[in-house]
């Protein structure tokens, strides 16, 4: 944007899903309500400027873009019977300019109301996270339709070329519209199954801006904004619902940490060498009473559980005050509910902590030897860290060496790779060191 | 708008003809056109002999070519399809889900293409 336009993009954040919903509404198709979108906004750039702005301006927007589609319709002849409706209200909302907004509102706030724009915005989520979508087309629907990135923008977050990208968008649209998927309020009767799959792609755009497999850095801050923004949109949305307040409580409190996660290298810094006087307390503070409000709908369920267990971790003033007991008690909980190899893992680290590295390693054991799904972890980097880190603690090193590896292995992260590398040339010295010191061997 | 539903299943899992379930089987389908014509919902549809009567056709250069067996050898084999006229995806995935052999089988869903 060059200077002397006027920023809309303070409007944007909190209008663009709420005008898109409503197009969608409108005009029957999730392209032509995005399309039309966008050139309203373009429109706004060049039109707005300081003391020349709607009082309305989503009321602005609205009948701006209401006009772009129907150009747009008008020009691709797929004009349907819903085009006269169209035209007609649009010119009952005015022509269009700045003074649209002012005095009568049309638009967003005269038309269907608050509840209606929230069974919008939640269709459209719904609809983006359709699961006859591939898991790539409903992370990238979503941050383009609902969060309103552009394709490049998404293109970069996810380290594929912007013709990648577009071409991606291009293909689930065009599955969207060929098979009729669809994103208006029908969606809304099966909320209650489909909300699982909402939190579970919003929950992927967080940890993969938190711990990329696929980045060279660690953390890529963007796509965390991007999810906990999509998360907070979930929970104004669907603000009864445990599991949809336990994501949100999740991500803020792991976000909390975010300055201190990396070092300046971007090399991972372990929890218990963070700075936490680096922690970001009103996020924290936020993160809490998002949890309380989960629990105190009295649904438990796995995102809650993650965020109790990093309230734990955001509550601790340091790092030998963690009440490790509190933490070994959610696991054993939630390994009755649910058993996995990650949750198993986690519990004998926390168990490692408390007890010491002896009775760590010893849960290790017990998994790999007596649980069915230790398979999986072998592919797993932090299972063999662990293990590798335990033996270590106890003077252990050459034993270490065989888990780093198999880490360093299996790891994808450049940063965590990196570390690992590092670790091995550490208990290696360590190793010749305690070989030296031992009187027997000189 | 109409959608094919295309029904692929293992025939080994189905009830053997000569069997007591066999009629029950049969049953579940007749219940399921029944169920279509209910809902009001346009629909048409048809079973196929097994794979091992299927005949392939392509011609290459102007010259015919014919060979025995179905476009693909798999253990899933195209069983039947259905055609039904129904809103949106959701719809049809939903009277998808009702096929009687989906529990075993596998049902494909294609949005018809319409020349309007």
């Amino acid at each position: 944007m060059s200077t002397g336009e006027f920023d809309v993009t303070a409007v944007f954040r909190d209008e663009w899903p709420r005008l898109v919903a409503h197009l969608v509404r409108d005009v029957g198709d999730v392209g032509l309500a995005e399309d039309a979108a966008q050139e309203a906004f373009v429109e706004a750039a060049r039109r707005w400027s300081p003391g020349n702005t709607p009082d309305v301006p989503a009321a602005w927007l609205l009948t701006t873009a209401r006009r772009k589609a129907i150009d747009q319709l008008r020009r691709s002849k797929r004009l349907s019977e819903r085009l006269a409706d169209l035209a007609a209200e649009a010119h009952l909302t005015g022509q269009g300019d700045i003074g649209d907004g002012r005095g009568s509102s049309p638009g967003i706030d005269g038309n269907g109301g608050r509840d209606d724009l929230v069974d919008d915005q939640l269709a459209l989520l719904l609809g983006c996270c359709h699961p006859a979508l591939s898991f790539e087309a409903q992370v990238a629907l979503t941050l383009r339709i609902v969060a309103g990135l552009s394709s490049a923008q998404i293109a970069r977050a996810f380290f594929v070329t912007e013709s990648t990208m577009t071409r991606r968008l291009t293909r689930s649209k065009t599955k969207i519209r060929a098979a009729n998927i669809a994103f208006h309020r029908s969606n809304l009767e099966t909320l209650h199954e489909r909300l699982p799959v909402v939190c579970a792609i919003v929950y992927s755009i967080f940890t993969e801006g938190h711990a990329s497999a696929a980045a060279p850095t660690l953390l890529r801050g963007d796509l965390c904004d991007e999810a906990i923004w999509l998360g907070s949109l979930l929970r104004q949305l669907v603000p009864h619902d445990a599991e949809v307040a336990g994501l949100l409580a999740l991500m803020t409190l792991t976000d909390a940490r975010r300055a201190t996660r990396v070092d300046h290298d971007g090399q991972p810094i372990r929890l218990r060498d963070q700075d936490r006087s680096a922690w970001d307390r009103a996020q924290i503070d936020h993160g809490l009473q998002t949890l309380g409000a989960a629990y105190a709908m009295r649904d438990a369920g796995q995102y809650q559980f993650q965020a109790a267990i990093a309230a734990i971790h955001a509550t601790a003033r340091t790092f030998a005050e963690t009440d490790w007991s509190a933490i070994i008690g959610l696991y054993d909980v939630q390994l009755r509910r649910q058993p996995s190899p990650i949750l198993a893992l986690n519990r004998a680290i926390a168990l490692a902590e408390r007890d010491g590295a002896a009775a760590g390693l010893e849960a290790l054991d017990d998994i790999r030897e007596r649980i069915p799904f230790s398979g999986e972890l072998d592919n797993y980097p932090y299972f063999h860290t662990s293990s590798a880190e335990m033996l270590a603690t106890l003077g252990r090193y050459s034993e270490s060496v065989a888990p780093f590896e198999r880490a360093l292995a299996v790891c994808t992260n450049d940063a965590e790779r990196a570390h690992l590398a590092l670790r091995i040339d550490q208990v290696r010295c360590s190793d010749v060191d305690v070989a030296r010191r031992r009187p027997d061997h000189a | 708008m109409k959608f094919m539903l295309i029904l692929a299943s293992d025939p080994s899992l189905e009830p053997d003809p000569t069997s007591p379930d066999f009629e029950a089987y049969m049953g579940e389908w007749f219940a399921y056109s029944q169920a279509l014509t209910a809902a009001g919902i346009e629909f048409s549809g048809e079973a196929l002999q097994g794979d091992d009567t299927a005949t392939t056709v392509q011609v290459r250069d102007g010259e015919r070519l014919v060979t025995d067996g179905p476009f693909i050898e798999a253990k899933e084999v195209i069983g039947g399809f259905y055609v039904i006229d129904v809103p949106d995806l959701d719809a049809a995935l939903d009277w998808a889900a009702k096929i009687p052999n989906v529990c075993f089988g596998t049902v494909e869903v294609r949005p018809v293409m319409s020349f309007d």
